[in-house]
């Protein structure tokens, strides 16, 4: 009765909204595809050295702009250096960084909630106790401090990142975990004589892996703006690197006269963390992954 | 419900517990404090006689006791860099930072539960989808660039705030404005998915069939039910908002704790940061104890079982 | 006996599939109207198209709709919630989730008389609700006002769902299988109350159920629902005495009737499962399970006339079945 009663949804409104999913997922795609592409060949695609200065030719505006050069598709920043090669540059930054975080928190936070999630009682508590206390520090001012404190490098950012967000990793872990632990095929390869790591590393493991996958893209964004954040304070990626947040902080004393030197770094930033997203959405949507806490 | 609320207070407690622990050793990361705070062009003498001076020669444990003591009756130090006491500084700057937090989430629930609900009764149309489209946008945002941008458009070219700095009214809309950026995405979301499940509710099908307004239905029916883990989350989000002000007060020079926080790392002012955080974390804890305390208000299930 | 509601030619659409088809029927003043059939066939979706409570994305057309004899096709929706709770109520299956947790038992009761009678004061509300509480045999009434559904059993709520349809003293309560989520003592409570109120108060009832042990027990007249129609309609001794469409006869040869059904006999059953209609179908829907299926059956079925006021929807003749008796 309940199927003829309460479809909401008809039919070709289903349709539509998984229309629109895939249409995300293709959006996404593309543009992760993309700028990992960027990033990967960086070195061939950039048409100059992204640390040659020049201070013959600084603040020059992109070439569709009145005074841009087609020698400088995106123009020059405050030091005469390519912007298109800084940005190339920068992609790699970013996604080196997303991914790098992404694997640190990542195999931090599986590990407690799928501990977590398995043993239960006091395991659980501790697992639950870290994850609140975590939950309470402020990411952003933490690894400004740290950072603050031991000197920005390339390597602390990552790691500072990576002790920091591994929070939903362990939440989710977690809950999937506790599905899947009372399920008969777990039961069965308990009785079947296996052991707790085999059980937990072959059964547990490849089941949750897929809504791991939902929380890793929607952490790798996430690590990627607090990188630029910390960077465009200051205390992150150190100076010369062309990290998209340091672009932003170093174009910002100009952007009242030449506004496209915050805006192009910018919105490369923001349509790399809207397509990682849009990934990140389509696959939640099709997992049907719980992420409210 | 007592016995739950006791509960959370316990965890509450060890939350703090631990949160000062952090806050401690966060600044001991560097190693060794004394020649930090001396500075580069130091003598080996001036190590010394700082390390006496703020107690650094004694062992780890008895410092990290001290500092719990201390911190316990609200004294946290004197900054090396303001010559103030940290406590006077806090108590300074706190307003700001707590008056922009809640400019922020006010801007926030005034956009996003409206959008969710909108987003909820217009479902798989194009309504929705724009909707959807508007939370992902502030999700991807940058903080700080969307800060700079406001700047320029309303700054300098339509000249309709303030650019930056401390002082009026004026100058905590653009960052309220930014920092609500942060909290509308999921304040939307949880919206709108609690407000489908509430309209599929068979409840809502009963008020319909009492006849009741659209707007009753809606409102009263709806979003009352669909409002009780909102009215929660956004007391946490006031919580995480706070411990992100730092980047949009710096972008802005808002001097609130924020601000504070960041002159203090860039000058080796440790124990204002230290100080900063713990504030900061406390008040997280505090706030999610509201919002469990607000769950069981708004919950009558939770009252009164 | 007047009608006060007469549907005819209902067709009610979910995209592709065609939940109700052409179904038929009237409910006259004061009496107790059962609609029966097994899940899937339409009975719900029917009470929910009479309401104008489809879900949104449902299509409704009727050659006729009427209440009282105002025509309901063409009301807007805030015209149907004028009519809704105040002279039609309707209740349902799942009274532990059709009160809403946020509040009282007395604000939603209140509320109904609060927004159909603009003049009632809040008093008189109250009162009204006390009045109806202890009515439908809830102890302490005002108490109970004071209560959130969650502290009542099922039992209690679907009493408060009853007495809260009840506030403006409506013509017609529709009630859509109010007893199948409930246990068994207590369903024939509810059964008592509802016979008794519909006598004591002169209502029509449309009752929905799948259950024709409570239909042979409160039931003056007898609609069979099958595949989204109403295959046979008949005052209810008629139908229980001589059904006529086979879809019924398989329906009652499935209820064990003591005295009727020797102790070592099987009882009957229908094969196979109510289908899924697709739009533009033609023919008797029934055919694929009937053992009286003929070549006539994918043509169009004439609804033929049995007895006084007894129809049925069928190729075969109305007399077809004296050779062969029920559950024989």
């Amino acid at each position: 009765m309940s199927e003829a009663v309460l479809p909401g949804v008809t039919v070709p409104e289903r349709r539509r909204g998984r229309l629109l999913r895939d249409s995300g997922l293709v959006l996404g795609g593309l543009i992760v595809g993309f700028v990992t592409l960027v990033a990967v060949l960086g070195p061939w695609l950039a048409p100059y050295d992204p640390f040659a200065i020049d201070l013959t030719r600084r603040l020059v505006p992109p070439a569709w702009m009145e005074g841009g050069t087609p020698e400088n598709l995106l123009g020059t920043d405050q030091l005469g250096r390519d912007y298109l090669s800084r940005l190339i540059y920068g992609a790699r930054i970013s996604m080196v960084i997303g991914v790098l975080t992404v694997v640190t928190s990542g195999l931090i936070g599986t590990t407690m909630g799928v501990l977590g999630g398995y043993f239960g009682g006091r395991v659980d508590d501790v697992v639950v106790f870290a994850i609140t206390a975590r939950l309470s520090i402020p990411v952003v001012l933490v690894a400004l401090a740290v950072v603050g404190l031991m000197g920005s490098s390339f390597t602390l950012v990552i790691l500072v990142l990576g002790l920091l967000l591994w929070d939903r990793f362990a939440v989710v872990a977690r809950s999937t975990t506790m599905q899947i632990r009372n399920l008969d095929y777990v039961a069965a390869a308990w009785c079947a004589g296996c052991s707790r790591a085999s059980i937990l590393l072959r059964e547990i493991l490849p089941n949750i892996a897929s809504h791991l996958a939902v929380v890793a893209t929607l952490e790798m964004a996430l690590a990627i703006l607090l990188e630029a954040a910390l960077s465009f304070l200051g205390l992150g990626v150190p100076a010369p690197l062309p990290s998209w947040g340091l672009m932003i902080a170093e174009a910002k004393e100009y952007m009242f006269f030449s506004p496209w030197v915050i805006m192009i770094p910018g919105i490369a930033l923001f349509v790399l963390v809207l397509g990682i997203n849009l990934l990140g959405d389509a696959l939640r949507d099709m997992l049907g992954t719980d992420l409210s806490r | 419900m007592a016995r739950f609320l006791l509960r959370r207070l316990v965890v509450a407690l060890l939350v703090a517990a631990t949160v000062m622990t952090v806050s401690f050793l966060l600044t001991r990361l560097s190693g060794d404090l004394a020649i930090s705070i001396a500075g580069p062009n130091a003598t080996q003498e001036d190590v010394d006689l700082i390390r006496r001076a703020y107690g650094l020669d004694r062992p780890l444990w008895v410092q990290y006791l001290d500092w719990m003591g201390r911190a316990l009756t609200g004294d946290f130090g004197e900054s090396y860099f303001f010559k103030d006491r940290v406590s006077n500084l806090i108590a300074e700057r706190l307003p700001v930072t707590v008056s922009l937090g809640l400019v922020g989430l006010g801007i926030a629930l005034a956009v996003g539960p409206p959008l969710g609900i909108v987003a909820a009764v217009r479902e798989n149309t194009w309504v929705d989808r724009a909707v959807m489209l508007v939370a992902l946008i502030g999700q991807a945002m940058p903080s700080f660039w969307l800060g700079l941008i406001l700047m320029i458009v309303l700054g300098l070219n339509l000249g309709w705030l303030p650019i930056s700095g401390t002082g009026s009214w004026e100058h905590y809309v653009m960052p309220g404005i930014v920092l609500s950026f942060s909290a509308i995405p999921s304040l939307m979301r949880l919206t709108r998915s609690g407000m489908i499940d509430a309209l599929a509710s068979d409840y809502i099908r009963t008020a319909r069939a009492k006849g009741l307004s659209r707007l009753s239905i809606l409102v009263k029916h709806g979003f009352r039910n669909a409002a009780i883990p909102v009215v929660s989350i956004a007391a946490v989000q006031l919580g995480f908002m706070l411990g992100g002000s730092i980047v949009i007060e710096t972008v802005f020079a808002l001097h609130g704790v924020g601000f504070l926080a960041w002159e203090s790392i860039s000058k080796n002012d440790f124990p204002v940061v230290q100080a900063v955080v713990l504030v900061l974390a406390l008040i997280y804890v505090g706030l999610t104890l509201l919002a469990d305390l607000l769950n069981a208000v708004l919950d009558p299930r939770l009252r009164t079982a | 006996m007047s009608a006060l509601l007469e549907v005819a030619g209902l067709h009610v659409r979910f995209g592709e599939v065609a939940a109700v088809r052409g179904a038929s029927l009237v409910v006259a003043r004061g009496e107790t109207h059962c609609l029966v059939g097994e899940s899937g066939c339409g009975k719900s979706v029917t009470a929910l198209a009479v309401m104008g409570l489809l879900a949104r994305g449902a299509r409704r057309a009727a050659e006729r709709l009427a209440f009282a004899g105002q025509d309901l096709r063409d009301l807007s929706d805030r015209a149907m919630s004028r009519l809704r709770g105040d002279r039609m109520a309707m209740i349902f299956q799942e009274p532990m989730t059709s009160l809403n947790p946020s509040y009282t038992i007395g604000s939603q009761m209140t509320e109904v008389l609060r927004r159909h009678r603009p003049g009632a004061t809040r008093a008189q509300a109250v009162d009204r609700a006390v009045e109806l509480l202890g009515r439908v045999g809830i102890t302490a009434p005002g108490m109970r006002l004071g209560q959130y559904p969650h502290q009542l059993s099922g039992g209690l709520r679907q009493r408060v769902m009853i007495a809260m349809a009840l506030m403006c003293e409506p013509e017609l309560l529709i009630a859509d299988e109010p007893t199948t989520a409930l246990d068994v003592t207590v369903q024939a409570q509810i059964l008592r109350l509802l016979a008794g109120l519909q006598r004591d108060l002169g209502l029509a009832i449309l009752l929905i159920t799948h259950d024709l042990g409570i239909v042979a027990r409160v039931a003056h007249r007898v609609s069979v629902m099958y595949a989204g129609e109403v295959v046979e309609s008949a005052p209810t001794a008629a139908l229980f005495a001589a059904p006529r469409h086979p879809y019924t006869r398989g329906l009652l040869s499935c209820v064990p009737v003591p005295g009727k059904v020797r102790r070592d006999q099987p009882l009957g059953s229908i094969p196979g499962v109510v289908p899924r209609i697709p739009p533009g179908f033609a023919g008797c829907a029934f055919r694929d399970r009937c053992a009286h299926a003929r070549a006539e059956c994918s043509g169009d079925v004439p609804r033929r006339a049995a007895g006084p006021e007894h129809e049925f929807l069928c190729t075969l003749a109305p007399d077809w079945a004296r050779a062969e008796p029920v559950a024989a």
